[in-house]
């Protein structure tokens, strides 16, 4: 990337730096023996032109918008417009939602996104056994069309995008967000968004599963299908690293992972008959923005990088939109501590902001009471606002990848990338993401007991946690689901299925049954299932009998 | 105390699919030397006391990050209780309100460890509620 001569004189200079500095570490020892990033990537002193010399700026960094878009996915990124401030909410009825989100539209969030309680995302209804207690709590309980007409009340969905954390019943979420839009007279083909729709990072590290895997797939690939036709400019998934990391992951080990469960997702789109371009365009990510800063931007750049080569070498792909890696960022909740929870504001700032130097499309900024509870209404305006200082006040937003160049960060996007293809390498030969949950289960959690180890043994200092530590009263005003949530879900079941045209919610679910066991598209039998106010319990509890559940692997 | 070793059933009950801290926590006890059993995820009150009852042990440790604990935790204690296993020790962990915190220990669930935890605390506060039987 530079002149060699260039180069030669930095390098003697260099030479005689090190001496200065050795002398120096003799004299006076530097703070710790070795510094290494969160992924165990060792930190030089210094950066200088040396260390990045063999990179090619042509080949390596390019333009923002051209490949291999390491400096981002638009030519002039948020210079023309920001990224998306969009937080992730959802809690008890579709009527507490819904007030959260217009509460969110009018404090200028841009997008929504909703979190659905546990028994929607395991494709329970609110009144199955197993749905006991958890009603509502992590998120909001859908059981049919009649609570998603309920969440999006007066929330015009040609206007808003909004994206949706659901993954096995994925695509009976999207049929009742397409029923929704229809009754508002919006269509299809103007509908925004994101499903996650990403199962294989459930059964490596979030467990909201439900199908085996490869039934599973065969939804992801028919909603693929589906929308390339008819909702054009809706996300199909949501490629996760996002939770492999919460589950204790590094960052290399985010990135690997990732974007091996997205090359399993092209492959499987590719055999079951698809042409790359035709869905590829569509497939965004989701990432963490966790506490060591500059590996955290350095991430971000490498998985860009890398999904790029992966898209035209491996894959093919020739539409330009098919090579680029757009995402979501949230902050890390794991990384938020129960003790001094007002310093959370801090790290989830820091995070944000490694997210947007990163060139992130969208993003959530955590509440400082994460740790404790669901977010307090106070606690996640702290952090939209936090979003808003980036974006409007420190100007970090004005220029493209305004670290790009830096010696130290091309260093390690360099090193990411490298590190990560090792991995994406061991699980090829292991026959791919599919067959490698096992092994990447394990990685994950040596990273998450070591770094476990690391603060207990003082090697990994956390504020207020193993250092500053104070005892300060506990926040008060944290926010509890009603626990009546579950009855009231109950209630509105009930009166559900003594009012609509059961004959008719049969024949449709077994319709569902039979369709199952073909390779026809589901996707406009789900629609119409949920038009029949057939519920999300129904509608899995036939695909259950037809494919059976996943059983977990014990792995520790 | 016998020289035997405790046993300790790590379970996640209900449907929360956060086990990065039962897992931290299973394999913490196991390094101080405890026979840690882990039961996976998606596991009903029932299970859990069935599985404590085979497996023999001595602790069950119960770890609910979804906000179900004040459903799920007492369960296992009563189901424990009705299979005249209550001398079992019930621990919990996970995002768990300080408010939520004394009507669990009335319950029976006798220690909540909630985020910040260190696994030294947890190993010792196993070794010393044993020793005291």
């Amino acid at each position: 990337m530079f002149d060699k001569d260039l180069v030669e004189k930095i390098k003697a200079g260099k030479q005689k730096y090190n001496e200065k500095l050795d002398k120096l570490k003799s004299k006076r020892p530097e703070r710790q023996p070795q510094f290494v990033t969160d992924s165990g990537i060792e930190i030089d002193t210094l950066y200088t032109p040396e260390e990045i010399e063999y990179l090619s700026y042509e080949n390596d960094l390019g333009f923002p918008g051209s490949f291999p878009y390491t400096r981002g996915v638009q030519p002039n990124m948020y210079r023309g417009r920001y990224w998306t401030m969009r937080q992730y909410a959802g809690f008890g009825t579709a009527e507490e939602t819904n007030k959260r989100f217009r509460y969110l539209l009018e404090q200028g969030q841009t997008g929504l996104s909703v979190a659905f309680d546990l028994p929607t995302q395991i494709g329970y209804d609110s009144d199955h056994q197993l749905a006991m207690g958890e009603v509502g709590k992590v998120g909001v309980a859908i059981d049919s069309l009649l609570d998603m007409e309920t969440l999006f009340d007066q929330i015009p969905l040609d206007k808003v995008s909004t994206s949706m954390t659901i993954n096995s019943p994925a695509a009976i979420l999207l049929a009742m967000y397409i029923a929704v839009a229809e009754k508002q007279g919006v269509k299809a083909d103007q509908l925004k968004g994101t499903i996650q729709n990403d199962i294989l990072k459930e059964y490596i590290a979030r467990g909201t599963y439900i199908f085996p895997p490869d039934h599973s797939m065969r939804l992801i690939t028919d909603i693929f299908e589906y929308c390339a036709k008819e909702v054009p400019s809706w996300n199909t998934i949501s490629i996760s690293g996002y939770h492999i990391r919460e589950a204790g992951s590094t960052a290399v080990q985010e990135v690997a992972f990732t974007l091996a469960d997205g090359i399993a997702y092209v492959q499987a789109a590719i055999n079951a008959g698809l042409d790359v371009d035709a869905f590829a365009p569509r497939l965004s990510f989701f990432f963490n923005a966790h506490l060591n800063f500059f590996e955290e931007v350095a991430k971000f750049r490498a998985a860009r990088r890398l999904w790029a080569r992966v898209m035209k070498e491996r894959f093919g792909a020739k539409d330009p939109k098919s090579l680029m890696l757009r995402f979501h960022t949230q902050t890390a909740g794991c990384t938020l501590t129960a003790q001094q929870p007002d310093v959370n504001i801090m790290r989830v700032a820091f995070q944000a902001l490694s997210a947007v130097l990163g060139g992130t499309q969208s993003l959530h900024t955590n509440s400082r009471d994460e740790a404790l509870a669901l977010p307090s209404e106070s606690s996640v305006l702290i952090a939209l606002r936090t979003q808003q200082v980036i974006g409007y006040e420190i100007g970090v937003a004005d220029t493209v990848d305004p670290l790009g160049g830096s010696y130290f960060v091309e260093k390690l996007t360099d090193e990411i990338e490298k590190r990560a293809m090792d991995y994406i390498k061991k699980i090829d030969d292991i026959g791919g993401a599919p067959k490698a949950i096992d092994f990447m289960q394990k990685e994950i959690q040596k990273s998450a007991y070591r770094y476990q180890q690391d603060i207990e043994s003082g090697k990994k200092t956390v504020i207020g946690v193993n250092k500053f530590q104070l005892d300060t009263d506990k926040p008060k005003d944290l926010l509890k689901v009603d626990p009546e949530v579950g009855k009231r879900q109950e209630a509105k079941l009930a009166k559900l299925r003594s009012e609509r045209d059961n004959e008719k919610v049969r024949s449709v679910l077994n319709q569902i049954k039979q369709v199952a066991q073909t390779s026809e598209n589901l996707m406009p039998y789900f629609i119409e299932a949920v038009k029949s106010y057939a519920t999300l319990g129904e509608i899995c509890g036939v695909l259950r009998e037809v494919y059976g559940e996943y059983q977990q692997q014990i792995v520790f | 105390m016998s020289g035997k070793p405790i046993r300790v059933l790590v379970a996640k009950p209900g449907l929360d699919g956060h086990d990065r801290g039962a897992k931290v926590i299973a394999q913490a006890l196991r390094d101080a030397g405890m026979e840690v059993i882990y039961t996976g995820l998606r596991q009903t009150p029932d299970q859990i006391v069935g599985a404590a009852l085979q497996e023999d042990v001595d602790v069950v440790a119960l770890s609910c990050l979804s906000g179900a604990h004040m459903h799920l935790f007492p369960a296992v204690v009563e189901g424990l209780k009705q299979q005249n296993a209550g001398d079992i020790l019930v621990l919990g962990g996970g995002i768990i309100p300080e408010e939520d915190i004394p009507e669990l220990k009335a319950k029976g669930i006798a220690e909540i460890f909630t985020p910040g935890t260190s696994t030294v605390d947890v190993i010792n506060h196993i070794k010393q509620k044993i020793a005291q039987r």
